[in-house]
């Protein structure tokens, strides 16, 4: 997460021919809605895929579909070894020793919910603590109200500043007592970079486990587990690059070992009697069923593109493009822009125009091709805490350009002259 | 530029802003024989609405909420419709009433919040007339 911080270098970053090299990956770019050249402001919420995705799964499925770790004929192989050559990309890629600490889920919110379910019912008891921040997605939330409930455990809550970073004057206290320590990496609402290592560190000297919800920083910015130290951590491949349907959940080895399945079934089993089971070893225990395999596939070739990249220079043009966007709605007036400075965020801004609504600023920005996000961003606590109903979000990725944020802004110009805001 | 938005001035007419921005009806009753909200949970526009009856008629109704333009201001304009009018009148009130009323082209992912003020004076009613 260091690297957060560092100021972007032009050749640690992307040219504009880069850029344009990447962006004739992205079939979807060239589609035209209401007319107008499709500006994707949304990879917050899920990022495009790049032709590289679609033809691995589109191959996997002409080529060598059939179920794995059952079939003892060639194409059942080959569909087993891409299956799980696609879990050691993806524990390279985020600095996992092993392999079999990945496991495959279907999105992060699966994940949260495997580790509130098979972790904290074994080890969260009545008056047990569990400590969450003011900035989490429902996602990260409701599994552990759920938790809570159950188990008459009681949640606490890091509070934010007024700027939307973490206020961890506090963090020790909250952290008395805490079995379970759950943040994000980065807010999907404010764009704010949390310190992982340092939550996950002081997590760890107070006896609390950490779970990191890494949707928004897996796709932005190196992540290395073993340099957080954290001991659960999970993401999407949907917003990184890769197909819906499934998505990654790490966790450390001992940890994993010592946890009973979540979803029961076929495929995470041992030996089966009538009366009672024993289970498979990690990870296959926590995979019960056929499991998205094509889209294991389509993540695989996601990795593979972000790391032909470097996850360094995707950062660091992110983190242009967010300059950029701060400086330029920053300047329109009647612009609020909610969450901390540059050297704190990434690229995923929330703003508000005037008395706008913000379903009403982002049909107007629709009509000129502009894809945004409006509405609580799954945030709503944060979004009272705000005290606003909604904010209209624009998020950046490695496909966007600057020209395109200049369209955001006349698309706000425009939308202020029709709400006759000046 | 300006041609790009000809849809857009259609949506936004001045009597939509003047709605949304000041309210009709506005506020809550004291003693309302009936109160329903509700929200989109999807977008998180909400609307309150009380109802006061008297002898089948709605005697006095007012509104509270927030949310886009168009969700506040089809529950103004709907509030100024259906005073006075008796319950059985209003319930008949449909859809299309609205968004005739509304008098602009409504996407489909627009109709719930065009719709939200509608849902919201259905359930009243049935709740200060359950009869009907
Ligand atoms: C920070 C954060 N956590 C969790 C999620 C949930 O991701 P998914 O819907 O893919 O499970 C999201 C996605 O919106 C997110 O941004």
């Amino acid at each position: 997460m260091k690297v957060a911080s560092k100021p972007a270098s032009v050749s640690q970053s992307l040219t504009p021919h880069d850029v344009a090299r990447i962006r004739a990956n992205f079939p979807i770019l060239g589609e035209r809605p209401h007319g107008k050249p499709l500006v994707f402001l949304d990879s917050a919420a899920s990022s495009q895929k790049p032709v590289q995705v679609i033809e691995a799964m589109d191959d996997y499925y002409r080529r060598y579909h059939a179920n794995i770790h059952r079939g003892i004929y060639h194409i059942s192989e080959l569909a087993t070894e891409a299956y799980e050559e696609a879990r050691s990309k993806v524990a390279r890629f985020i600095g996992s020793p092993c392999a079999a600490e990945c496991i495959f889920v279907r999105n992060a919110t699966e994940g949260l919910n495997l580790v509130a379910y098979a972790w904290g019912r074994q080890h969260v008891g009545r008056g047990d603590v569990i400590l969450l921040t003011e900035m989490e997605h429902h996602s990260n939330l409701v599994p552990w109200q759920i938790l809570a409930q159950e188990r008459e455990a009681t949640l606490r809550f890091v509070p934010i500043t007024k700027d939307g970073q973490l206020d961890l004057r506090s963090l020790d206290r909250l952290l008395a007592g805490a079995k379970i320590f759950a943040f994000t990496a980065v807010s999907n609402t404010l764009g704010t970079i949390n310190p992982v290592t340092e939550l996950a560190a002081r997590a760890k000297s107070a006896g609390a486990v950490s779970v990191v919800d890494a949707c928004q920083a897996v796709p932005r910015m190196p992540v290395d587990v073993t340099q957080w130290q954290c001991d659960f951590m999970a993401f999407s491949s949907h917003k990184m690059l890769g197909p819906t349907g499934i998505g990654v959940l790490w966790g450390r080895k001992e940890l994993l070992d010592s946890m009973p399945p979540f979803l029961t079934g076929g495929g995470m089993i041992n030996v089966v009697e009538y009366e009672r089971s024993t289970y498979a070893d990690v990870p296959a225990r926590f995979e019960a069923g056929t499991p998205a395999i094509a889209e294991a596939v389509g993540l695989g070739a996601a990795v593979d593109y972000l790391q032909g990249i470097g996850m360094e220079r995707v950062h660091n043009y992110e983190h242009e493009l967010a300059q950029i966007a701060l400086d330029k709605l920053g300047a329109l007036s009647n612009v609020t822009i909610y969450g901390p400075g540059i050297e704190h965020r990434t690229g995923v801004i929330s703003l508000t125009v005037g008395d706008i609504h913000a379903h009403d600023l982002a049909s107007i920005l629709d009509r000129l091709g502009i894809c945004v996000r409006a509405g609580h961003h799954c945030n709503q606590p944060l979004m009272e805490k705000l005290g606003v109903p909604a904010t209209t979000r624009a998020s950046f990725y490695i496909y966007n350009t600057p020209e395109e944020i200049d369209l955001l802004v006349r698309g706000i110009e425009e939308a202020k002259r029709i709400f006759k805001i000046a | 530029m300006q041609d790009d938005f000809s849809g857009m001035e259609e949506l936004y007419r001045d009597f939509i802003l003047d709605h949304y921005r000041n309210p009709r009806n506005a506020g809550t009753l004291e003693g309302a024989d009936a109160t329903y909200e509700d929200n989109n949970p999807l977008c998180g526009d909400r609307i309150r609405m009380d109802l006061k009856l008297r002898d089948g008629v709605i005697e006095d109704i007012k509104f509270k909420g927030r949310g886009c333009a168009i969700s506040q201001a089809s529950a103004s304009l709907l509030t100024e419709v259906v005073k006075g009018k008796t319950v059985a009148e209003a319930a008949r009130i449909g859809k299309e009433d609205v968004l005739e009323n509304l008098g602009i082209q409504i996407s489909a992912a627009r109709l719930k919040c065009a719709l939200l003020g509608l849902k919201v004076l259905k359930e009243a009613l049935s709740l200060a007339a359950p009869d009907l």
